[in-house]
């Protein structure tokens, strides 16, 4: 029990971390049906984010599973050119990070 | 059906209507001659007919008014077959040429009046069946009607209706009254599913069922009743975790915070990895180091890096000791690990009650750490485990350091697969302890010979402070340990009372002994008396001397050259050497943190070109070391071999 709370504590100081990090614009938690639990940008940028992302995420995964079975995706960046869009998968859930990496 | 085509022109003066309507307007009066005169002509022609005599020209009033040039003037009209509406600029695109043509020939017919017809040709499908039905009807009419029967008989093809004696009768029967009988049942539940069946979700099936046929085959092993607990409180922590969104996520926020870091420290990472200094070619012998990331943490602004392993296991991973050198401001300590992924935040955080001194990381259990403390005691920490807390401490058991623990260095597992670390103090012992179960066990080895000048009575109260320590790469028995009075003790671990050679090193303290890790013979010390001396350890004096400005604080063989080392003092310089090049000067000299910072420690990683150094503010910084420092001779130990006996040669004579 102890251990999950301090996970808890910990992964939200990770992620005070990040956000503090040069060029972050934002970062969104999003759960496994893609809806978005917690997010430092507005409502509307966070849900065509998290509805984007989403999909690119599943079909990213699904090609790399269906390649080979037993891999599986670790994490996808998107870079474009004003900002890069980092998203990591979780069995459950999934981050999306925006960084300008320029700045 | 096609009209005959007649192109005839035909000449017409616009002017004749035959309308009984006179005008007086000369002009038209003139016309009017003209008319009656085309009448004349034409009434001979039409070979008098007498009743058309009587009629008079009229004009009517809105008939155009033309000269009677305009009404000489000849207008062709032409009778064509064409079909007025029909379309003119048809276009069809065409694939074979690839664009649009127009279509020359329209169907020109226009169809005025359409009539079907009702009439059916006998030889024809469907005049024949016709006739079959006819045939039919005539026959069952025949059976019904009494009074006819005869006739039909005799006369089967004519069906005739006898007009006279004609009876007809029909009856109606009684209709029931027609019921619906309907039966309605509740719907089978019904329910939508849709699944994809893809490789992996096969395999993850598979997985799965694997899990499943394993679990239960150990509650058959098991005992019933202590799984069926576990389960349930397995259930219950399954939803809370659900609840408990965040905590979940602590890989991936890692993953991410890695991603985010290698973003912002991209050019460094680059360097890291691919750039190699081109201007080596042309500066001769020197190189230079290339600073790379630079790690610090906040809370250990106060502290200075007192020790510096790098991790075998995982080469990226480096373990930072923090506390104090100096006798007067002695406060907490931490223990750091950092790795090269992440150089804003460390990877793991210990506090400890007091400065750490020293560190060691277990070469093949790269998750233990062994860690000095200034106050004595030696630790244990598990990395594997979450806790802050080491899982072995000296703190309470007998036989501890009562003064700082200066090195600790792992050993090889004993004859009961224990795990045990050996360590000096400042109070000149060297102790070792033996992790058995849940806790250490100490045993000492040997204690360091008190020098000469301390009168005899008190030889047993100051003790020799022993301040650096290492243990030979192959022949793990034997042992230096350097003091505090610049002498070098060579021990073995089954000596435990004398020592088998005294080397006078320094004349002050010695603060790094290191055999080299490929010649068996050949070790290295330095001191703060600015001293570099590299010794064989089958001879008294050292092979080679260097001095270096100021005290030198440690030194480093290179894990990739059997002549190449590096140096740290205290004015912030590190110096490196390759004895292979250049026998007495350093091939690079170089500053690398800001005025006023000493550094204490240095370490090369066992892969990478890089090296890290540790100053007193606490902040790690990583160097890449350039190419002409990074020469690999072709045999390790021969190179130095040679260069050994050429200077004992030298030095000799």
């Amino acid at each position: 029990m102890l251990d999950i709370e301090c996970a808890g504590a910990e992964v939200e100081e990770t992620i005070k971390r990040i956000q503090s990090q040069k060029g972050v614009q934002g970062i969104i938690i999003v759960n496994a049906e893609g809806i978005p639990i917690k997010s430092t940008l507005d409502n509307s940028s966070t849900v065509q984010y998290a509805g984007n992302v989403h999909q690119l995420l599943m079909k990213a995964r699904g090609m790399v599973r269906d390649i080979d079975p037993q891999n599986d995706l670790t994490f996808l960046r998107v870079r474009s050119k004003k900002n890069e869009i980092m998203i990591a998968p979780d069995k459950d859930y999934f981050l999306i990070v925006i960084q300008n990496p320029t700045e | 059906m096609s009209v005959s085509h007649k192109v005839g022109t035909m000449k017409s003066k616009q002017a004749p209507n035959v309308n009984s309507h006179q005008k007086a307007a000369v002009a038209k009066g003139v016309k009017a001659i003209g008319k009656k005169k085309d009448e004349e002509e034409g009434l001979d022609t039409a070979e008098g007919e007498e009743w058309m005599q009587g009629k008079t020209l009229v004009k009517p009033p809105d008939q155009l008014d033309l000269t009677e040039a305009e009404l000489n003037e000849e207008i062709t009209r032409v009778l064509k077959a064409s079909n007025p509406n029909a379309p003119q600029n048809v276009v069809r695109y065409s694939f074979k040429e690839g664009c649009y043509k127009p279509i020359v020939f329209v169907d020109q017919m226009a169809i005025h009046f359409e009539l079907e017809g009702n009439l059916v040709h006998k030889e024809s499908d469907e005049g024949r069946r016709l006739m079959a039905k006819q045939a039919e009807v005539d026959d069952g009419g025949g059976v019904e009607r009494p009074d006819n029967v005869a006739i039909k008989a005799a006369k089967r093809e004519q069906k005739l209706t006898n007009q006279f004696n004609f009876n007809e009768r029909a009856s109606q029967t009684l209709n029931n009254t027609p019921r619906d009988i309907s039966c309605q049942t509740e719907p089978p539940p019904r329910a939508n599913f849709s699944a994809t069946a893809n490789q992996w979700e096969i395999y993850d099936f598979y997985v799965e069922e694997l899990q499943r046929r394993e679990k239960s085959k150990e509650k058959h092993e098991g005992q019933f009743l202590n799984k069926e607990e576990d389960k349930s409180k397995k259930k219950m922590i399954q939803a809370e975790t659900q609840n408990d969104d965040i905590s979940q996520l602590a890989k991936v926020v890692k993953i991410i915070e890695r991603m985010v870091n290698q973003n912002i420290f991209d050019d460094v990472a680059q360097d890291f990895m691919y750039f190699e200094d081109a201007s080596d070619e042309f500066r001769g012998e020197k190189g230079t180091l290339l600073p790379l990331w630079t790690f610090q943490y906040d809370k250990a602004k106060s502290l200075s890096v007192t020790a510096l392993c790098w991790n075998h296991k995982y080469n990226d991973l480096f373990a930072v000791g923090l506390g104090s050198h100096e006798f007067t401001q002695q406060g907490g300590g931490m223990l750091l690990f950092y790795t090269l992924k992440n150089p804003s935040y460390p990877e793991f955080i210990f506090n400890t009650a007091s400065g750490v001194m020293c560190l060691d990381i277990h070469e093949h259990l790269s998750y233990l750490v062994a860690v000095g403390l200034y106050d004595g005691c030696v630790a244990v920490y598990n990395l594997k485990k979450k806790t802050d807390q080491p899982i072995y401490n000296s703190r309470a058991s007998s036989g501890k350091h009562t003064s700082a623990v200066m090195q600790v260095k792992w050993q090889k597992d004993d004859l009961d697969s224990n795990h045990n670390f050996i360590s000096v103090s400042a109070d000149g012992r060297l102790v070792s302890w033996t992790l058995v179960k849940h806790e250490l066990v100490f045993t000492e080895i040997i204690k360091l010979p008190v020098i000469d000048t301390i009168p005899d009575d008190l030889k047993d109260v100051i003790p020799t402070v022993g301040t650096s320590l290492d243990f030979h790469k192959q022949k793990d028995y034997s042992f230096l340990v350097g003091t505090e009075h610049g002498k070098i003790h060579k021990g073995s671990k089954y000596y435990s009372s004398k020592f088998l050679e005294k080397y006078d090193a320094h004349f002050m303290n010695v603060t790094r002994v290191k055999w080299n890790p490929f010649h068996p013979d050949v070790f290295i010390s330095c001191g703060w008396d600015w001293m570099v001396k590299i010794w064989d350890q089958t001879m008294k004096s050292p092979v080679f001397t260097f001095e270096l400005k100021t005290s030198v604080t440690d030194v480093a063989w290179a894990p990739y050259s059997s002549t190449v080392f590096a140096a740290v003092t205290t004015d912030g310089k590190v110096h490196v050497f390759d004895l292979n090049i250049n026998k007495y000067e350093a091939l690079c000299q170089q500053k690398v943190v800001s005025k006023k910072t000493k550094l204490f420690n240095i370490e090369f990683n066992p892969v990478h070109p890089i090296i890290i150094v540790g100053d007193d503010r606490g902040h790690v910084t990583s160097l890449k070391l350039s190419p002409n420092l990074r020469k690999k001779p072709k045999v390790e130990s021969e190179v130095l071999n040679v260069h050994f006996q050429m200077s004992l040669h030298i030095s000799l004579v």
